[in-house]
């Protein structure tokens, strides 16, 4: 009844995707207001990723209001993301609403003459008063391209969850990319700058190549695409781009998502199965970083162990790094709490989280609260609209948009990732006020 | 359409928010998406709320439209009633819900809760957060008084003889400019006036003290964009006039205190008479500032330039607090406020200025760049443009951000409000001596024009790279402020060195009056000659 699964559809594959995993433990599907953001929070994190993109978000001022909130407000002086924004005289009619933003557009790229691409982002008013942005973007391309490339997705609140947008944003770009027949490995979803130079070495070390990301710094910089790609998927959130990708003819790798030494090494490990990698090349590689990645994450473990841990849903990245936590911090799950379930793409994870694990798909906030405060789990990971009044409540709490960013894949940011969650306990063992 | 960047204000319901947010006992429940809970960010985080915001969300979706939306409303309309007991419930639509027409209010008044209900009409395409925060405020007050209205024409109840004169504090709220300690500080004035607060609302309000509103004999409208619909209600319902005066600076503070007095028909001369300046030693005097702007080492801030862009409110009183009480020349001054530009045109035209009405970011940028200022006084948007041009700033209204909700007692408002805002615009500046010095030896390595003030913390790091952040902050507001003369006058090494001697904060503008000044004169290329030459003919 309440199944949430038409915010994230489904499709069947016509292409070889992992098979999803059978997971026998239930899960609690619950509807009702969602403290988590909309689509349109991507952008923060996208333009800084794709340095010649823009975004232009086609809404309300309410979309304004949001990604720059969401975006720690005003860190950037001229930011690559703006929102045009729709007034009573376009609802009315008065103005036509596609001249309106073709004269946008056009205004827009002559102050910003080092935009390559331009991204029209679809919004919860844009949707419901049916702006069409595929035919804007058409339009706009007549008139632009090739100096200048124009897509359209949507990150409306209506159909996307915080991180669909980045899902929606690189699935609009996937019928371009140009094909090829060769063979190749391309990494799937958005990676700090750091994190991708760090995978890109140890590639080359065990000999698995060639590599290339999806995105690139820049997006003009296409990957291509052909039946003897090899996707290996970076985020656990990307499940449509990579169902198009499967579309156009390339298989997916099996592996755990690259949290934790464990699971970087499975990812890794994946991969190098593909290329037909020897064993001892690839301990031989991986065993020096693991064992520094291990290194790193003692010292957390000791603080984490057997601590209870409660998520509430928030990027989609609950799952695997409740595996994280679970299998190599030791810590206890009370719950785990997605915005939806993707079984083709955290299937094989979930079935890694033990079988007492309470996993919840949607939110009925309120609900959701009163188990935290029945449970008072020793660590609550929540949005950051719930952090200051859980803590008011005597819960320690981690705001998990700081994990969408801050680089945490990878051995080189295990530890990290792990004091993310430590550092709200160790600071509530310090402060004696 | 209208491109932005970045926003003043946020949308109506966000004003909505603020004002459930502020009281103790009302709920609101808003029809909206998903991901317009990101507001209970802004209060939770900025403001370092310890709640949630008062706030239900029907969270629809894509699939939800043209279905039951409308029985999304009722559910959570119930479900909240029930859940958080409110003592009256708002129900307001945001942006994407206004557009589906379910006229979620007359759904939850259909519903005869045994509280009051009051639904909100929020147009999020023409209006924004300040509006929408004085509307929902102005229903709330005229849903819970609606019986006590008293008939047209019938006389104002007067005062029974020996009780003392009550007022009521209208408008602060939470996510305003230090709201919290401007009622402490207001309070304490009236107090010193032998005034009794009747109420405060609607910052820590219950809805009874709402429906105490006309027991008292006027009303301080505090901060005008939110409370200025309510007290204006007020007083054509009830009778009950209100303050014009804002009690920032010492003089608005003096102002105030005179115009409370004569409402409450009190003496203010035994409070008024304590403040003067020179009397900073004495315990009898509570404001500094007359005395510190007195004092020499203050000589310095004179005719310092100063660029206010702000809400009309706070962008107002600290043009006067500017020119009168820190001997500052105003050289720009703005507001993003529209409902209330009329009050920030007269006060630029008081000053010989045109006043800036807009809330386009970058337009106040361009705007701050041609006007060379040597402090800004503005929002957090202010404060990045000034950090990107080089310019001191402080911070003086909305919207902030968490470092400007200090945790120490820090009011703007008051006698001791004056206090802070001395403090809080001195710092940022460079000090007097040292400016001197700066100027005499401009070439010392390690302390020259582009070091920051040596009391700042990012002093040391500045002067070990002189010369990039000169070229970084020269190219940026030279990109800003001019745009590129074809066929000008070019500058030859020895006027363009001799440029470089000049303060940055006013190089920009000595580079284009000298440009200027040479191209009206048919004069090819700038020597030091040249500059010295339109130095004369432009000094002021």
């Amino acid at each position: 009844m309440s199944d949430l699964s038409d915010l994230a559809p489904l499709r069947v594959p016509t292409v070889p995707m992992p098979p999803p995993a059978r997971v026998d433990f239930k899960i609690v599907r619950e509807r009702g207001q969602r403290e988590v953001f909309c689509g349109l929070t991507g952008i923060v994190w996208l333009h800084r990723k794709m340095q010649d993109a823009f975004f232009l978000v086609v809404g309300s001022r309410t979309c304004a209001h949001l990604v720059q909130s969401a975006a720690g407000v005003m860190i950037f002086a001229e930011p690559r993301f703006g929102t045009a924004i729709l007034t009573d005289r376009d609802l009315a009619g008065l103005a036509d609403a596609n001249e309106e933003l073709d004269r946008i557009c056009v205004t827009l790229l002559a102050r910003r003459p080092d935009i390559g691409t331009l991204f029209l982002v679809g919004s919860c008013p844009s949707e419901v008063i049916k702006l069409d942005l595929a035919k804007a973007a058409e339009r706009l391309n007549a008139r632009l391209f090739p100096k200048v490339r124009v897509l359209n997705y949507s990150g409306s609140g209506i159909e996307t969850t915080f991180t669909q947008g980045e899902d929606n944003a690189l699935k609009s770009m996937v019928p371009l990319l140009p094909l090829t027949e060769a063979k190749q490995l391309l990494v799937v979803g958005c990676l700090a700058d750091v994190v991708e130079d760090q995978f890109r070495r140890c590639f080359a070390q065990l000999g698995v190549g060639p590599v290339h990301f999806f995105p690139a710094r820049r997006a003009a910089d296409l990957p291509s695409i052909g039946p003897n790609t090899h996707l290996l998927l970076a985020q656990p959130f990307n499940g449509e781009t990579v169902r198009a990708l499967a579309a156009r003819g390339a298989s997916v790798i099996a592996a755990p998502y690259p949290f934790g030494a464990e699971g970087t090494t499975g990812w890794l490990r994946a991969a190098a199965a593909a290329w037909n990698i020897s064993a001892e090349r690839f301990d031989e590689v991986t065993a020096p970083l693991a064992a520094r990645a291990n290194k790193g994450l003692a010292k957390h473990r000791a603080r984490l162990a057997g601590k209870t841990l409660f998520m509430l849903p928030d990027s989609q990245l609950e799952i695997p790094l409740a595996r994280f936590l679970h299998r190599e911090m030791g810590m206890r799950l009370v719950e785990v709490g997605t915005p939806y379930l993707d079984r083709q793409m955290v299937g094989a994870e979930l079935a890694m989280l033990p079988a007492t694990t309470v996993v919840s798909e949607g939110q009925h906030v309120d609900r959701q609260l009163d188990r935290v405060r029945a449970a008072r789990p020793d660590l609550t990971v929540c949005g950051l609209g719930l952090a200051n009044p859980l803590e008011a409540e005597g819960l320690t709490t981690k705001w998990s948009i700081e994990l969408v960013f801050t680089p945490i894949h990878g051995y080189d940011q295990a530890a990290d990732l792990a004091e993310i969650f430590a550092r709200p306990l160790e600071r509530r063992e310090r402060l004696c006020v | 359409m209208q491109l932005t960047l970045w926003t003043y204000e946020g949308p109506p319901h966000v004003g909505a928010i603020r004002i459930a947010a502020s009281m103790r006992d009302v709920h609101l429940v808003l029809h909206a998406p998903q991901g317009d809970t990101y507001a209970d960010l802004l209060f939770t985080m900025i403001e370092r709320q310890d709640r949630r915001p008062p706030v239900t969300y029907t969270t629809f979706q894509a699939r939800d439209l043209g279905g039951d939306t409308a029985n999304l409303v009722k559910t959570a309309v119930a479900e909240a009633f029930e859940r958080f007991k409110p003592a009256a419930l708002l129900v307001g639509e945001s942006c994407t819900a206004e557009l589906i027409q379910d006229q979620a209010g007359a759904l939850a008044r259909s519903m005869n809760l045994p509280v009051p209900v009051v639904p909100l009409e929020l147009p999020a395409y023409s209006k924004k957060e300040n509006w929408g925060a004085a509307e929902t405020l102005y229903h709330l007050v005229r849903a819970l008084l609606a019986d006590r209205v008293p008939a047209a024409n019938a006389p104002r109840p007067v005062r029974e003889p020996g009780r003392a004169p009550r007022a009521n504090i209208l408008g602060p709220t939470v996510l305003g400019f230090r709201c919290r300690d401007d009622v402490v500080e207001v309070r304490r004035l009236l107090e010193a006036l032998g005034i009794e607060v009747n109420a405060v609302v609607p910052l820590g309000a219950a809805v009874e003290d709402i429906r105490r509103i006309p027991d008292a004999d006027f009303n301080i409208d505090l901060y005008p964009e939110i409370s200025r619909t309510t007290a204006t209600w007020l007083e054509r319902s009830f009778g009950m006039p209100h303050t014009r005066t804002i009690p920032m600076g010492v003089g608005g503070t003096r102002d105030f205190i005179a115009e409370v007095a004569a409402l409450a028909g009190v003496d203010a001369a035994p409070l008024l008479s304590r403040e003067h300046a020179g009397g900073a030693g004495l315990a009898a005097s509570q404001s500094r500032l007359p005395w510190y702007a007195r004092s020499v080492d203050s000589t310095y801030l004179t005719g310092k330039r100063v660029f206010i862009f702000a809400d009309a409110t706070h962008a107002v009183a600290a043009a006067r607090i500017a020119s009168e009480e820190m001997g500052f020349t105003v050289v720009g001054l703005g507001t993003y406020s529209r409902e209330l530009a009329r009050d920030v045109r007269e006060a630029a035209k008081r000053l010989g200025l045109e006043a800036l009405i807009t809330d386009d970011y970058l337009e106040v940028e361009k705007a701050i760049a041609d006007a060379t200022p040597e402090l800004v006084l503005g929002t957090q948007m202010e404060r990045h443009i000034a950090k990107r041009l080089g310019i001191a700033c402080a911070v003086i209204s909305v919207p902030i951000h968490v470092q400007d909700v200090p945790a120490r007692y820090s009011p703007v408002y008051g006698f001791e409000g004056a206090n802070v805002i001395f403090d809080s615009w001195v710092h940022p500046l460079v000090m007097g001596l040292e400016e001197h010095l700066l100027q005499m030896f401009r070439d010392d390595f390690e302390f020259h024009g582009d070091a920051a003030a040596s009391h700042l913390p990012n002093a040391g790091k500045a002067s070990a790279q002189p010369a990039a952040p000169v070229a970084v902050r020269d190219a940026a507001a030279a990109a800003i402020a001019t745009a590129a003369v074809p066929d000008g006058p070019i500058w030859t090494a020895d006027g363009e060195s001799e440029l470089r001697k000049i303060p940055f904060f006013v190089r920009g503008k000595a580079r284009r009056n000298t440009e200027r000044y040479a191209q009206e004169r048919g004069v090819a290329a700038i020597t030091v000659e040249t500059l010295y030459d339109a130095k004369a003919h432009f000094g002021r």
